[in-house]
């Protein structure tokens, strides 16, 4: 029950972080979303048993979550929560790929602990970065961009509906939820037979609700076209954002910085 | 069983990402064909039943674990294949985007694998085929559980073929297939019968509703086989053309190792480089360890490590690897450092 109103409270929390007026924010959204696609593609295209040149690309989430004034102890917690698909399948990689590939003085690294600290790094980056990409745009900012990015209409329209009406149906299944916990005792009435009239009755208030939907919308001029006004404009900021941030990845894709800064010290030490 | 950025390649997740949008354009553009306008909310507020109902959990009997439905299936039969299509790819979207389950690049993957096989093809394929018309209870839920469990283990196969091709995993094909295939077997059960019983639930109370929602019978099968042509041949070429350009160029490791090496070996012995090969030489187990003679081992696995590329492995010393090292946590610092400026920065300009 408890999980039911946090996860409510996060996704609200997350989208009212996006009521903020930093530079960040004000950054066009589909800019935003494209340099994070470019963001996490650099980041993939990397080889598996790299994982020096994967850490200066903490430096956009970094960025995002300094100047966006997000909350960095919050979005951690995200990020955890989210980790046990990947870590549960990057697990195995220490244990299946046992080659060493180098050592340092006395321990050796195998390619499958070099492989699963990469996946998790990545894993890591990119959840910041799509929680960043969230918390600074907001939830209709991004579905603007999508429409304006050529997605279909009738997709964007699904995805404000279902935003929209996230919150009052979870608040209607945790109303039914904390009911039957009250009414229940030993286990008794957790079961599946009682789970199925209630997602049963919860499927019939939302279909009625969806007819009472239908019948305020058709009476406010409905004529099943769903009119968006976007006022969405790409100044110069924004171009620079797009492509500067662009080429920082495509080029520590290429050059590992980590290395160069090695060198750096080794000539330094010299 | 969501996929996660970290586990794929950019050349599957964007092929997937590709098909999927495509699916996507296809069913908005269907959608609009037979417009039913009152579909519009209910599209809506069926994806917010979805994500309310995974969320009123249910103990499964015998195995005292507790379980909450996937909805595919449900979606499938109140809606029809392209209207729940998009509805499982909504919900999917606000889940990557807000519960980081998993990622912008793999929502193409995850759109695939639970959208995808229940709407496209285990719907029409084997719920529609054994419901048919005129639907009785046993029916409903027979249809029911084989075509959720086909869904599933259709999706969990693809979860399988999509980390396997991408490679960041270790883990082989087989074993990886034989893991998830018996889970998603159990799940799609239970899965299957849920479903049946919320949709017995609604036919028994509102039988109306599965004849608008369902929609006509008739032109499944064609559009069906359409669908999945036009996916094969899309997703072929896409992953074709971006896995021909992965592959041209050098592998990063590879790539950055040689061209590190190539400075390091003109001046290795000076500077903090010759100190630390000094050490390591005095202290390893093994002096004078390196990858190469391992992989060059007959019996040793030599996965990367492929013929012609040895010059650039042997040259893998403790030396590079913990210039490397140092430098990344410089890196990071350096990154952290930047962050904790722009950020009291950012504080003052707001006072």
């Amino acid at each position: 029950m408890s999980t039911i109103s946090s996860s409510l409270f996060d996704v609200n929390h997350l989208d009212a972080l996006s009521n903020q007026t930093t530079c960040i924010h004000r950054i066009d959204p589909r800019v935003k979303l494209l340099t994070t696609l470019v963001f996490i593609a650099s980041i993939l295209s990397l080889n598996k048993y790299q994982i020096s040149a994967l850490i200066p690309f903490a430096i956009y989430p970094i960025v995002l979550i300094s100047l966006g004034n997000l909350p960095l102890k919050y979005l951690l917690r995200k990020v955890l929560l989210a980790a046990p698909f990947a870590f549960f399948i990057g697990i195995w990689n220490p244990f299946l790929d046992t080659n060493i590939l180098f050592n340092i003085g006395p321990v050796f690294i195998s390619g499958g602990w070099l492989s699963f600290a990469s996946i998790m790094i990545r894993f890591t980056l990119t959840v910041f970065a799509v929680l960043a990409l969230i918390g600074s745009t907001g939830f209709n900012a991004i579905c603007m961009a999508l429409e304006k990015l050529g997605v279909p209409r009738g997709f964007v329209v699904q995805l404000l509906f279902l935003y929209r009406y996230i919150f009052v149906l979870t608040e209607e299944a945790s109303r039914m939820v904390r009911a039957r916990s009250l009414r229940s005792f030993d286990g008794n009435g957790m079961g599946i037979r009682v789970f199925g009239s209630m997602i049963g009755n919860l499927l019939l208030r939302t279909l009625d609700r969806a007819q009472r939907i239908h019948t305020a919308m058709l009476s406010r001029g409905f004529d099943g076209e769903i009119r968006l006004a976007y006022p969405l404009k790409i100044n110069v900021w924004d171009i620079l954002f797009l492509l500067g941030w662009s080429a920082l990845f495509i080029l520590m894709r290429f050059y590992s910085l980590p290395h160069l800064m090695g060198d750096l010290f080794s000539g330094l030490v010299k | 069983m969501h996929m996660a950025d970290a586990l794929i390649s950019p050349a599957v997740g964007g092929a997937m990402l590709a098909a999927s949008a495509g699916l996507v354009v296809h069913g908005a553009k269907k959608l609009k064909e037979d417009m039913d306008d009152r579909v519009v909310p209910l599209m809506g507020v069926l994806g917010a039943f979805i994500f309310a109902s995974q969320m009123i959990n249910f103990t499964i009997p015998a195995t005292g674990s507790s379980g909450h439905i996937g909805g595919g299936m449900i979606l499938a039969v109140l809606l029809g294949s392209n209207a729940a299509f998009l509805v499982m790819a909504s919900i999917l979207t606000i889940q990557a985007l807000f519960f980081a389950d998993g990622g912008l690049l793999a929502l193409g993957c995850n759109i695939i694998n639970l959208g995808f096989f229940s709407c496209f093809v285990a719907y029409p394929l084997i719920y529609r085929k054994i419901a048919g018309k005129n639907p009785n209870r046993n029916r409903i839920f027979i249809g029911a559980i084989a075509a959720s469990i086909a869904g599933l283990q259709m999706g969990a196969m693809g979860v399988v073929i999509e980390t396997w091709l991408s490679g960041v995993s270790d883990i082989p094909f087989t074993g990886f297939l034989l893991l998830m295939q018996p889970i998603h077997l159990a799940i799609g059960i239970v899965e299957g019968i849920v479903t049946a019983a919320v949709v017995t639930f609604v036919w028994k109370a509102r039988p109306e509703i599965l004849e608008i929602t369902g929609g006509p019978a008739s032109n499944y099968p064609t559009s069906t086989r359409k669908i999945l042509v036009g996916f094969a041949i899309s997703a072929a070429v896409i992953g074709c053309t971006l896995s021909w350009f992965a592959s041209t160029n050098p592998d990063g490791l590879e790539w950055s190792i040689s061209n590190v090496s190539g400075k390091e070996l003109k001046a290795p012995e000076t500077g903090l480089h010759a100190f630390l090969a000094k050490l390591q030489q005095n202290s390893a187990a093994f002096p004078g360890y390196s990858f190469k003679e391992e992989s060059a081992k007959p019996g040793g696995k030599a996965t990367i490590a492929e013929s012609g590329k040895d010059e650039a492995w042997g040259s893998v010393n403790a030396g590079t690897s913990l210039s490397g090292l140092i430098g990344g946590s410089a890196t990071l610092l350096l990154a952290c450092l930047i962050g904790w400026f722009l950020r009291k920065f950012q504080n003052r300009s707001r006072v």
